[in-house]
């Protein structure tokens, strides 16, 4: 059997793909990726329409998409977050479908649900044989965990393998295998190694975020929950990154030792694996080559599938084993709603990624963020987009306060108890305005853009094109 | 023992509230928005908000106008504010000094002082607009000259609370190179802690200029608090945390002066004359040290010794 095909345009015509049908593509090749301009292209050529793009993530590489929007190619777009020109087009009204924004756990739900059925899966992969056992960790365009795809290659009609490194068969190690892939493309270039993993990804200097990360360690240790065996995930960079830092100085001067630590990886956290302050590293991405070189080389930094890091319709998912999740904000209202799905003007730049699974899943969800950015408030009456429901969130650090959600006695207790003073979220909202003044009101269309899908499958937003 | 957590939580709960010693003076350029909005928050005692050197000329007037509403407008809590106004050599000190004394600004850092009679003339201008000492002084002592008038300078003025100096004006004043070992200020660091102590006011070091060199700082704070400082500046938040822990009294500094107050009020109570604690006779030199722990660290300590 020969699944080797020599060009994306004749793996198009071979999967069968016709108007209106689901291709997917995965984002471990970030803001570095061809495969989906690529694909898209000779889809566009082919003059099929009407095409909806299932991509677990879109980025700024990808802005040429938009002409393939204006032309009718792309009707719909399906994804866990977006930013650049796509995003922009998005927010403009471009795209003839409504978008649907999912969550990191929320896709792999829907796909194994099937409410989310996939034609065609295109699977970038930095090594692969001719058929079709792949990995990441291998090759010129090496990603580390392609954890994004697992659900994608189980569930698509038809496969299709992307790859610019042909190794011999059988691929080790494995991490899709081939018992799911129809057809393997080798091509020159899946992506640019400078745009996929970035060098070491450095904790921020900024004073500020410090600020932020000291207090966020301070109280997380209040909550007790920093003891021997605690497991963690924070974002790879800015205050929650640097809030990882401390923590280390933390467990570092008590002698304790983690369990885990999940998410996005980077070197900070590959560090924190060799010295033994974790035990295990759950990776369903790298950001850096720090990160790759380790899930290439260490047993204890585990790939796994989306669906095993976050989907809430498995039996069980990693998300439920979290101590602590540290997550940011591009607002958070007084009900403790997040939206890290648009800016302060309604234009989407984002979206939960994995913000709703974790903060869903683990004890102490921790939402950092200024109190102020340049002009702007942070903490508002009511967010724009609600992505992540207060529900879930238990605490919001500031530079300029603490605020707990009222639903946790037990944590405002144990911070009096620790010294940290904490405030009415109301309370920071005023501080912030007393500072900059109460913004005007950003006015928005009637015109609904993008819908914001829940975990679980429920709509509890949706995003308006503003004026 | 159980008496003594308590003293620690009361005195983690005071340090919260309240510093009584400028132990980390950071500066912030005036003319930036951003940082001046932040400041009260990066972990220094005290913020000195820079007019003279961050400030080009054409923008003095921005900044202070800048200033004055940030100093009005924004809260700060567990800081203080201060000023660091343009030199007497410039058109501009009267007018920061005119403008900014009714801005709720704690004390201004007086820059260039080198004699008695400089710190007089702001001394003079401060008295006509706000009479009292509300507001106070540091001079900034950066020269050859300042530094063997400084005894003089800090006797000339019942508004200073404190005295800063300058390493590196001075340095290139004396026509020497700058350190990190800091042995081209020896002299200086000595002769202006003496000083400041001889007139019973705060010594505040010379910033560690290295931004990213953060074990080289913690040496220099080390030095510096073994010299006599009772603070440092900084030109780097990040240096902040450093320089509060170097100088702030450490655990067992502030559970033995606990200790020696506790002894010599009891004996001031029982009418005895000499006393001792773990064996060692205590007197006045280290019952005034163990006052000064304390107060170091905001706590309250009415002994007086007699």
């Amino acid at each position: 059997m020969n699944k080797q095909i020599p060009s994306i345009k004749e793996a198009i015509l071979k999967a069968g793909i016709k108007d209106g049908m689901t291709i997917s593509f995965h984002h471990h090749l970030r803001n570095g990726d061809y495969v989906l301009n690529n694909v898209v292209d000779e889809i566009s050529k082919l003059g099929i329409k009407d095409i909806k793009l299932a991509a677990s993530a879109i980025f700024p590489v990808h802005g040429q998409i938009v002409d393939r929007i204006m032309d009718g190619t792309i009707s719909g777009i399906d994804t866990n977050y977006m930013s650049g020109p796509v995003a922009e087009a998005v927010s403009s009204g471009l795209l003839k479908e409504v978008a649907v924004f999912r969550t990191h756990g929320g896709r792999p739900r829907a796909i194994l649900e099937r409410s989310l059925i996939i034609d065609v899966a295109f699977i970038a992969a930095p090594s692969s044989d001719c058929m079709g056992n792949i990995n990441g960790v291998r090759g010129k365009s090496a990603c580390g965990s392609l954890g994004y795809a697992f659900p994608d290659a189980t569930m698509a009609k038809k496969v299709v393998i992307v790859t610019d490194n042909m190794v011999e068969y059988p691929n080790y190690p494995i991490s899709i295998d081939e018992t799911n892939v129809d057809y393997v493309v080798a091509v020159d270039s899946i992506g640019d190694p400078s745009g996929i993993v970035s060098g070491t990804t450095s904790v921020t200097r900024d004073p500020v975020a410090h600020v932020i990360a000291r207090k966020t360690a301070d109280v997380i240790e209040a909550s007790g929950l920093l003891k021997e065996g605690i497991s963690f995930q924070t974002g790879a960079g800015g205050a929650s990154l640097a809030t990882a830092y401390y923590l280390r100085e933390k467990m570092r001067s008590k002698g304790i030792k983690g369990s885990f630590g999940m998410g996005g990886i980077t070197g900070f956290y590959v560090e924190m694996l060799e010295e033994g302050l974790l035990e295990n590293l759950i990776d369903v991405q790298c950001f850096d080559l720090e990160a790759v070189e380790s899930i290439r080389n260490n047993p204890k930094h585990l790939e796994v599938s989306s669906s095993f890091y976050a989907n809430p319709s498995a039996k069980s998912c990693a998300v439920n084993k979290l101590d602590v999740v540290v997550l940011g904000a591009t607002e958070v209202d007084v009900n403790f709603n997040v939206n890290v799905l648009t800016d302060s003007n309604g234009n989407i730049m984002g979206g939960s990624g994995g913000h709703s699974d974790t903060a869903a899943g683990a004890k102490l969800t921790i939402v950092v963020a200024n109190l102020l950015r340049s002009r702007l408030p942070i903490v508002v009456e009511e967010v724009i987009a609600k992505v992540t429901p207060g529900e879930t969130v238990d605490v919001v650090v500031t530079d300029k306060g603490v605020a707990v959600n009222p639903k946790r006695q037990d944590l405002i207790d144990l911070f009096n108890k620790a010294g940290i003073n904490v405030v009415d979220i109301k309370e920071l909202k005023n501080l912030a305005e007393s500072i900059s003044g109460k913004p005007r009101k950003i006015k928005l269309t009637e015109q609904i853009v993008a819908k914001v899908e829940y975990r679980d499958g429920e709509i509890i937003d949706y995003v308006y094109k503003p004026e | 023992m159980q008496l003594k957590q308590e003293w620690k939580q009361q005195l983690v709960d005071t340090e919260r509230t309240c510093n009584y010693m400028r132990k980390t003076m950071l500066f912030v350029p005036g003319n930036n928005p951003a940082m001046v909005q932040n400041a009260g928050i990066l972990g220094a005692s005290t913020i000195i908000f820079d007019l003279e050197d961050a400030v080009a000329q054409d923008e003095k007037d921005a900044a202070r106008n800048l200033l004055k509403n940030a100093l009005e407008t924004i809260e700060v809590v567990n800081c203080q504010r201060t000023v660091r106004i343009n030199s007497l050599d410039t058109p501009y000190w009267e007018n920061d000094i005119l403008d900014l004394a009714s801005s709720g600004v704690d004390g201004f850092v007086v820059p260039k002082i080198e004699k008695a009679a400089d710190i007089e003339r702001v001394d003079e201008l401060l008295e006509k607009v706000l009479p009292g000492n509300e507001i106070y002084l540091i001079p900034l002592i950066e020269s050859a000259l300042g530094v063997e008038n400084v005894f003089e300078i800090l006797k000339a003025s019942k508004k200073i609370v404190a005295v800063f100096f300058g390493g590196e004006d001075y340095t290139a004043n004396i026509g020497s190179l700058r350190t990190k070992e800091g042995k081209e200020i020896f002299y200086a660091r000595n002769k202006i802690v003496n000083a400041a102590a001889a007139c019973n006011v705060e010594a505040i070091d010379t910033p560690f200029t290295d931004v990213n060199d953060l074990k080289g700082l913690e040496q220099d704070v080390i030095t510096a608090k073994s010299l006599g400082f009772s603070g440092k500046s900084a030109i780097s938040p990040n240096h902040c945390s450093i320089i509060q822990n170097g100088f702030y009294p450490t655990d067992k500094e502030i559970s033995y002066a606990k200790d020696v107050i506790e002894v010599a009020e009891k004996a001031s109570v029982e009418g005895k004359g000499v006393i001792s604690l773990y064996g060692k006779m205590i007197d006045k030199p280290i019952v005034l040290r163990a006052i000064k722990v304390l107060k170091s660290v905001g706590m309250e300590c009415d002994f007086t010794y007699e």
